[in-house]
C-alpha cells in the first residue's frame, strides 16, 4: 500500500509536469490549430538558460523568474518571425516549419551547452518528508505546488482579466474579435509566449529529476501529447487532467506491470495515443468540430 | 514540364554517369552514394504519402527500421542470402504500413503526425526490447555481400550497381504507378477527398494502399542499408532518421518522383560539408533549410527547376510569335 501511495504521489508530481506541457500545446493548438512540435526542445532550451543564471551565481528563485520573461519574450519572437509567415499556410507547412524549430533548438542547445549532461539543482530539501509510514521526496511534492500555482494563476488570468478575456476571444472568433478591435495577431504572440512560459516550468521542475541535457524534453512531450490527446486537444482542463492521468499510469505501469518496466515506456505512452484517437479521436473532454464543406 | 523525350534524354544521361562513378570515385565516395541512392528509395516512399496522398507521417523511419532488421534478422538468424531479404522485406513491410493505414484512416492532418511521431520515438525502445532477435542495443554485425560469377567489382562497387538497379525500377514502377489511374485517384484524395468519393474513389483502400506501399518502398531502402552498412543498432534508427527523411522530402520537392533524388543528395551531403563547422552544425543548417524552403520554396528543388524550365520555355516561346498558342500556361502538379 505506501509502494502504491508513493507512486501515484510522485506520478502526481511528473504527471504536473506533462500537464503543464500539455496545457502549452493545447493553448497553441486552440489558438492557431497548430501543434507546436518545438514545444518541448523550447521548454529545455529555456531550462538551459536558466541553468548558465544558476552558474553565473544568480540564486534559484531569481534565475527561475527571469528564465520565465525570457521565455515570456522567446515565445513571442518566434511567433511574430518564424511561424506569422506561414500563418495561413497548409498544416503540413507548418507543421515542418515547427520541426525546424525543433531541431535548431536542440542542435544549438548541443552547440551552445555540449551533449554532456549536467546535473540541474532543485530549489527544495533533499530530506524526505513522512507521513505515517509513507516517505515523499520534497522534490515531488514542491513539483506538484508549483504546477498546481501555476495553472491557479493561468486560470485567473483567463477568467477574470480584460486581457485574459481578449485572448480567449481572439482563439475562439478571430473574425469577431477584430471587430470589436482586439489585435488578434498580438494574442496568439501572446498565446506563444505563455505557451513557452509552461513549457520553462516544466523543464526547470523536470530537469533535476532527469538531469539536464539536450533531449530532455523528448520523452516528457511524447507523455504531453498523451495527456493532451487522452484529455482532449480542444480542452485545456481535459488536456491538465489528462496530463495528470497520464503520469500516474506511466508509473504505476512501471512499477506494478514487469514486463514493461522502463524499457517500454515511449511504447506505451505511443500505445495510449492510438488508442485513444482509435477510440474517442476527441479525448476525454474535447468536443468535436463540425466543419462545413 | 519536360517533353517526354527530353526527361528521357535527361534520365538516360543521368543513368549513364551513374554507371560511370565506381571506376572514378573511391570506395568511401562511393558508399556515400549508395546511401544516396537508398534514401532516394525511402524519400519516394514518403512522397508518395505524404506529398502525393496528402497523409502525414513523421515516422518513416520505423518502417526503414523495419525492413533493416528484417533483412539483419534473416541474415543472420537464418543465413538468408541477402538478396532474398529485400522483396521479403518489402513485403513485409507492406502489410505492416497497410495495417498502420487502417487506424490512420480515422486520423487527419495533425492527429496523424502526432501519431507517427510517437511511433518514430518509441522504435528505438522497441528494438531493443526484443533483444533475443535484435541484438539489444548491441545490434547485429553482417558480412558485407561480394560480388558474384567473379565479376570484377569489389564489395562496394558490387552493392553500388544493386542498389542503383532497385532504385531504378522501384522508381520506374513508382513512376507509373503516380502518373497513371491510381496516381491520380491517390492526388485526388489529397485535393479533395470527397469529392475523389463522389466520382467512385474507394478512399479508404486507396489510402491505406499508400500507406503500405510507401512504407515498402521505405522498407526496401532499410533492408538495403542494413547491407550497405554491415551493421544494425537501435540507435541508429531514433526519431532523427524520420526527420532526416521528411527533410530530404521537403528540400526536393514533397510532390515529385525526382525530387526524392534531389532529397536524398541533400540529406547526405550537406551534413557531410556541415560537420567542419561544428558536430551540432548539421541540424541547425538543416532547420534553417527546412524553415527557408517553406517560406521561399514550397516546392523543393523539383518545383524550382519546373519553374525555371516553363520560364525558359516561355521566354523562347515568346521571341517566337506565332506558336505562342502552345506555350505552357500553369505549373503542372508533378514533375
Amino acid at each position: 500500500m505506501e509502494v502504491f501511495i508513493q507512486q501515484v504521489v510522485s506520478g502526481l508530481a511528473t504527471g504536473g509536469i506533462y500537464a503543464a506541457l500539455a496545457l502549452a500545446l493545447v493553448m497553441i493548438y486552440q489558438a492557431t490549430d497548430v501543434v507546436n512540435f518545438a514545444q518541448g526542445e523550447m521548454a529545455m532550451f529555456a531550462t538551459y538558460i536558466c541553468w548558465s543564471m544558476l552558474n553565473a551565481g544568480v540564486p534559484y528563485w531569481g534565475a527561475f523568474l527571469g528564465t520565465l520573461v525570457l521565455a515570456f519574450l522567446g515565445g513571442i519572437v518566434v511567433e511574430r518571425v518564424v511561424i506569422r509567415p506561414v500563418e495561413n499556410a497548409p498544416i503540413l507547412s507548418i507543421v515542418i516549419v515547427t520541426l525546424g524549430l525543433l531541431v535548431i533548438f536542440n542542435s544549438v542547445a548541443g552547440w551552445i551547452w555540449t551533449y554532456v549532461q549536467k546535473p540541474f539543482p532543485s530549489p527544495f530539501p533533499s530530506k524526505p518528508l513522512k507521513a505515517g509510514n509513507v516517505f515523499f521526496s520534497a522534490h515531488d511534492i514542491g513539483e506538484i505546488v508549483v504546477t498546481l500555482l501555476v495553472l491557479l494563476c493561468i486560470w485567473l488570468f483567463f477568467k477574470f482579466t480584460p486581457l485574459g478575456l481578449a485572448m480567449r476571444a481572439a482563439a475562439h472568433n478571430p473574425v469577431s474579435s477584430r471587430l470589436v478591435g482586439i489585435r488578434v495577431g498580438w494574442m496568439l504572440a501572446l498565446g506563444w509566449g505563455l505557451a513557452a512560459v509552461f513549457g520553462a516550468v516544466a523543464g526547470m521542475m523536470i530537469a533535476p529529476v532527469l538531469t539536464l541535457e539536450p533531449n530532455l524534453m523528448g520523452g516528457v512531450q511524447i507523455y504531453a501529447f498523451a495527456g493532451a490527446t487522452l484529455g482532449g486537444f480542444t480542452s485545456p482542463g481535459g488536456a491538465v487532467l489528462g496530463g495528470f492521468i497520464v503520469g500516474v499510469v506511466e508509473n504505476l505501469v512501471g512499477t506494478y506491470v514487469s514486463f514493461i518496466g522502463t524499457e517500454l515506456k515511449f511504447t506505451v505512452a505511443l500505445a495510449m495515443i492510438i488508442v485513444v484517437l482509435l477510440v474517442k479521436p476527441t479525448g476525454l473532454f474535447g468536443i468535436s468540430v463540425v466543419k462545413r464543406v | 514540364m519536360m517533353s517526354r523525350g527530353t526527361r528521357l534524354v535527361v534520365v538516360l544521361l543521368a543513368l549513364a554517369v551513374a554507371c560511370a562513378l565506381p571506376f572514378t570515385l573511391s570506395n568511401f565516395r562511393l558508399f556515400q552514394f549508395t546511401q544516396v541512392y537508398i534514401y532516394a528509395i525511402a524519400i519516394l516512399g514518403l512522397n508518395m504519402l505524404t506529398g502525393y496522398n496528402g497523409q502525414f507521417s513523421l515516422g518513416h523511419g520505423a518502417f526503414y527500421a523495419i525492413g533493416a532488421y528484417i533483412s539483419a534478422i534473416m541474415m543472420d538468424r537464418w543465413n538468408v542470402h541477402y538478396g532474398w531479404t529485400i522483396p521479403v522485406a518489402g513485403v513485409l513491410c507492406l502489410v505492416v504500413g497497410f495495417l498502420f493505414g487502417l487506424p490512420a484512416l480515422r486520423l487527419e492532418g495533425l492527429y496523424l503526425a502526432l501519431a507517427t511521431f510517437s511511433l518514430a520515438l518509441a522504435v528505438p525502445q522497441i528494438l531493443k526490447y526484443f533483444e533475443h532477435w535484435t541484438g539489444g542495443s548491441q545490434g547485429l554485425v553482417l558480412s558485407k555481400p561480394s560480388a558474384p560469377f567473379g565479376l570484377p567489382l569489389n564489395p562496394d562497387q558490387w552493392l553500388y550497381f544493386v542498389t542503383l538497379a532497385v532504385l531504378v525500377v522501384l522508381f520506374w514502377l513508382g513512376a507509373n504507378l503516380l502518373r497513371g489511374r491510381v496516381g491520380r485517384a491517390i492526388v485526388a484524395i489529397r485535393d479533395n477527398h470527397i469529392a475523389a468519393e463522389a466520382m467512385g474513389v474507394n478512399s479508404a483502400l486507396y489510402k491505406s494502399l499508400t500507406f503500405g506501399v510507401s512504407a515498402a518502398y521505405t522498407g526496401v531502402a532499410g533492408a538495403l542499408s542494413a547491407s550497405a552498412i554491415a551493421y544494425v543498432a537501435p540507435d541508429s534508427f531514433n526519431v532523427f532518421l524520420s526527420i532526416t527523411l521528411l527533410i530530404g522530402s521537403v528540400i526536393g520537392g514533397l510532390a515529385s518522383i525526382s525530387g526524392a533524388i534531389f532529397g536524398a543528395f541533400f540529406i547526405q551531403f550537406v551534413p557531410n560539408w556541415a560537420q567542419d563547422i561544428s558536430k551540432a552544425a548539421p541540424w541547425a543548417i538543416f532547420g534553417v533549410f527546412l524553415i527557408v524552403f517553406m517560406y521561399v520554396m514550397p516546392f523543393g528543388i523539383a518545383g524550382a527547376i519546373r519553374l525555371l524550365w516553363i520560364r525558359a520555355r516561355r521566354s523562347r516561346v515568346a521571341q517566337v510569335p506565332e506558336s505562342r498558342e502552345t506555350a505552357p500556361t500553369q505549373a503542372p502538379t508533378s514533375s
